[in-house]
């Protein structure tokens, strides 16, 4: 106690700063409306999200994503670990099949097979890139610390920024500067290369959030601005803000972390699957194989499920889903579907009740909104494979 | 003919005993685009400070207090296909309802234009 006070009494001590990211002052120059979002201050809109929403569905939006965690796993100095084999027994991912280049979906799980992220990884020459989420990167870190032995390295890179241009003419624009060995339009949907983008290093993947076609771009946050400015010059792009990135990652049916997956939820009820890659399946060898393995045998009791709702009035988070007077579910992602002009929802609902057509009802507000149990993504996806 | 304004966003304009009610230009611009109004049924009695109404953006729903205590008088239909009418016309065709006033008085609870504006520049 009498440290802490005494820290606290330190006349020399400053107030922490928030955390601020490398294109702060870029948002903000361009009129963004800034809320704090995984510890920093980021741009929740510019012009308004449902013009945001339709301008990246029709031509090209840059999102600020550099909140989110970028990790490289590689041996460390004079190790002779086998990182390959290291980093398959703390994810439930395939890495004989990822070739160099390539990136693939994958879960964090813990030891019970409850989802602590998703995270996106990536083959590099002599190591692995990892994507993870902005709000859980700490954490992540400090699991990936503890499943991994102590002749691994991971070497949190935050010092790089991450931008997402997405949309039909993401490529177009991107084309335009993008200078690497591999042709940008050669590249395919969840492959990446190095390019230079008016002279500055980038890892380019072609990957997204959006269902639509577009690109993940790391680039050096003290070059952020200059890129930023560079894509934001080319008249097929705005920049779209967090708003915006949610109701476009709904409708093309992606989860989000901590609302529609959490550590609560498994990978098969989450419908994440395609994250425990087949031969890790039947081989185990993570953590939370156990679970992973007696829900595909067995089944879960409940399913993550997609609703398109009758009516304008959207269903959000927590809401409970109905059928006739039994309680069969709640929603974890809700809202108006701007390309589709009507609401949508995500929701866990019994499995008894979770195939196409089911005819079910969302409480809100003491009404009753009626839903239907419809395939996702609501939106068609648009990757170039 | 007078407007008042609540430190909720809403404003008042009251005609004899009948008060119609919508959210502030203010308002609207917090909230972004409006997908859906959930509007009271006519003839509710309503108690000032109630929650009787819903604006639903891309963004959030967001409850509407009613300013004044009373009886529902009408409500917007043309907010049922132009939601987006409260974006563009807040403060006249986004209306949201009419109350029939139960206590004038209450009104004497709320700011003034001018008021209203120090208020929001407070913000």
């Amino acid at each position: 106690m009498s440290e802490i006070s005494d820290f606290e009494n330190d006349p020399d001590l400053e107030p922490i700063e928030p955390a601020i990211l490398p294109l702060d002052a870029w948002h903000r120059d361009k009129g963004a409306r800034m809320v704090e979002f995984a510890g920093y201050p980021m741009p929740i809109q510019y012009e308004g999200i449902l013009a945001e929403h339709l301008w990246t569905r029709e031509s090209a939006g840059l999102f600020d994503v550099s909140h989110m965690g970028q990790l490289y796993i590689a041996p460390a100095e004079g190790a002779e670990i086998d990182v390959e084999a290291a980093l398959e027994g703390a994810l439930p991912i395939d890495l004989a099949t990822l070739k160099t280049g390539s990136v693939r979906y994958s879960l964090l799980l813990d030891e019970e097979g409850g989802i602590l992220d998703d995270l996106m990884v990536t083959r590099w020459n002599s190591g692995f890139y990892l994507v993870v989420n902005g709000a859980t990167k700490w954490d992540d870190i400090g699991t990936l610390r503890e499943y991994l032995s102590d002749e691994v390295n991971i070497n949190h890179l935050d010092e790089n920024a991450l931008l997402a241009l997405q949309g039909p003419k993401a490529v177009d624009a991107l084309a335009r500067h993008a200078k690497g060995e591999t042709p940008l339009t050669e590249l395919k949907f969840m492959k990446g290369a190095a390019y230079t983008l008016d002279g500055v290093d980038a890892w380019i993947s072609r990957s997204g959030y959006t269902g639509e076609d577009g690109f993940e771009i790391a680039i050096p946050g003290e070059e952020a601005a200059k890129v930023a400015d560079l894509l934001c010059g080319e008249p097929e792009v705005k920049p779209i803000g967090l708003g915006a990135r949610d109701s476009l990652r709904l409708e093309a049916g992606l989860p989000l972390y901590g609302h529609d997956m959490t550590p609560e939820h498994g990978a098969v009820e989450a419908g994440l699957i395609f994250g425990v890659n087949k031969r890790r399946r039947s081989e185990g060898g993570f953590p939370g194989a156990a679970r992973v393995q007696k829900d595909l045998a067995e089944g879960t009791d409940r399913r993550r499920i997609g609703l398109k709702l009758d009516g304008r009035m959207a269903a959000r988070e927590g809401a409970k889903v109905m059928s006739g007077d039994c309680e069969v579910g709640f929603v974890t992602s809700g809202g108006f579907a701007p390309t589709l002009q009507h609401p949508i929802a995500m929701a866990y609902v019994d499995t008894a009740l979770a195939a196409n057509g089911t005819a079910l009802q969302i409480e809100m507000r003491g009404k009753r909104l009626d839903a239907t149990v419809v395939a996702m993504p609501f939106v068609p996806n648009r990757y170039v494979r | 003919m007078s407007v008042y304004y609540s430190e909720d966003h809403e404003w008042i304009e009251v005609e004899g005993d009948l008060g119609t009610v919508g959210i502030t230009d203010y308002a609207q611009g917090q909230l972004g685009d409006i997908t859906f109004v959930d509007l009271p049924e006519e003839g509710a009695t309503v108690a000032k400070g109630d929650s009787i109404a819903v604006v639903d953006s891309v963004k959030a729903a967001s409850d509407v207090y009613t300013p004044v205590s009373g009886e529902i008088a009408e409500t917007n239909d043309a907010l049922a296909d132009e939601p987006e009418l409260v974006n563009s016309d807040p403060e006249v065709g986004g209306w949201l309802f009419r109350v029939k006033l139960a206590d004038a008085s209450e009104l004497e609870e709320l700011m003034d234009e001018a008021a209203y504006k120090k208020f929001v520049a407070g913000l």
